[in-house]
């Protein structure tokens, strides 16, 4: 039980850190300094969620690690997030696109979350379920805005869409972690969150005027370690450095 | 640039009770994309509880050229300072 535990809050805090490094990687860089200051921002809240779940984790796993030593000190083999986070962040319409497909699953997964049996991961869920409610609000509203823009925004929101789309049902494919944590009341079962999810990312489709792709093939291993994209080493190289060069440095 | 957002004026009410107050401004698509950049501009530090933001082309201003028939008469009307009356102690604090 406690194992499964520390799988999925491995999880959790995987997609966290990861995304939260690749949106960090647009600061200085984003198109207009107002959304340069907001993806930064949304950087800072989901590194700040990775210090729950991670921390959490480490508690649960009791082996002397904290938050850092498990965001720093891993390697490739031992990171359990989406595949869709570690992709690398392409133009600036697919970074928005990117973010809106986990920030709607995971706006959804942590209101079930809050109502988990585990005191622990209900508290860190609904802190992040606030969070995660305004950057799904944001996210969208670029979304719509880009989608429903010029001929080349919604070209390349359309692109954007069609390339991330294959990498979205790895949030939904469940295992044995899952199950015996769907057993014990602690998270919901991930296949039972597809339904909501593709009726609201549905919605504001329609409203940018994008095409939802049909196809329901799916990447997968991320969660489960099995296989990572090629892009997540490159990503663990620059985020790590310091501490693997420094071990140990802080300030 | 033609391509460029509009400009936005950023009001930011620091607590309840105290009025809104001008932040500074940015630019954003549209008023909701406005208050949501004026959100992450200038509420980041748990600044405001609330935030007005007004298109800069619909605020009206004085002109820096009227500047003497607008404000320099009233410099030598000190008698509108109600600073010539003698305030009975009873009455406390004003």
């Amino acid at each position: 039980m406690d194992k499964d535990l520390f799988q999925y809050l491995l999880r959790l805090g995987d997609n966290t850190l990861v995304l939260g490094h690749r949106v960090s990687e647009w600061c200085g860089h984003a198109p207009v300094l107002e959304e340069d200051i907001a993806l930064a921002n949304t950087a800072l809240d989901l590194i700040g969620q990775t210090q729950l779940w991670l921390g959490l984790a480490a508690e649960v796993e009791g082996a002397g690690r904290d938050a850092d030593k498990l965001a720093m000190l891993r390697d490739i083999w031992g990171f359990r997030n989406l595949l869709l986070v570690e992709l690398p962040n392409g133009d600036f319409g697919r970074t928005l696109m990117r973010q809106f497909l986990f920030d709607a699953w995971q706006v959804i997964n942590l209101g079930r979350l809050m109502k988990s049996s585990d005191p622990r991961v209900a508290e860190i869920a609904a802190k992040a379920s606030k969070e995660a409610a305004y950057h799904v609000e944001r996210s969208a509203d670029t979304v719509v805005g880009l989608g429903d823009g010029t001929a080349e925004s919604h070209a390349r929101m359309q692109a954007a869409l069609e390339y991330l789309w294959p990498y979205v049902g790895e949030m939904f494919v469940g295992d044995d972690v899952d199950a015996a944590l769907v057993a014990a009341g602690v998270v919901p079962d991930p296949a039972s969150l597809r339904e909501e999810y593709d009726a609201f990312v549905g919605r504001i489709f329609a409203t940018a005027t994008l095409e939802m792709p049909e196809s329901r093939f799916t990447h997968k291993g991320g969660k489960n370690g099995a296989f990572h994209t090629e892009h997540l080493g490159h990503m663990l190289c620059s985020m790590q450095w310091l501490q693997r060069a420094y071990p140990g440095a802080s300030w | 640039m033609k391509n460029e957002w509009p400009l936005w004026e950023v009001f930011i009410r620091g607590q309840h009770g105290l009025s809104h107050r001008h932040f500074g401004s940015l630019h954003a698509p549209d008023a909701e994309m406005a208050i949501k950049n004026a959100r992450d501009v200038y509420t980041r530090r748990n600044e405001g509880v609330s935030i007005w933001v007004v298109e800069a082309v619909n605020v009206s201003a004085s002109s820096p050229e009227d500047k003497g028939a607008f404000y320099e008469p009233s410099n030598s009307k000190v008698y509108r300072h109600p600073t010539f009356f003698d305030i009975p102690d009873e009455v406390g604090s004003m």
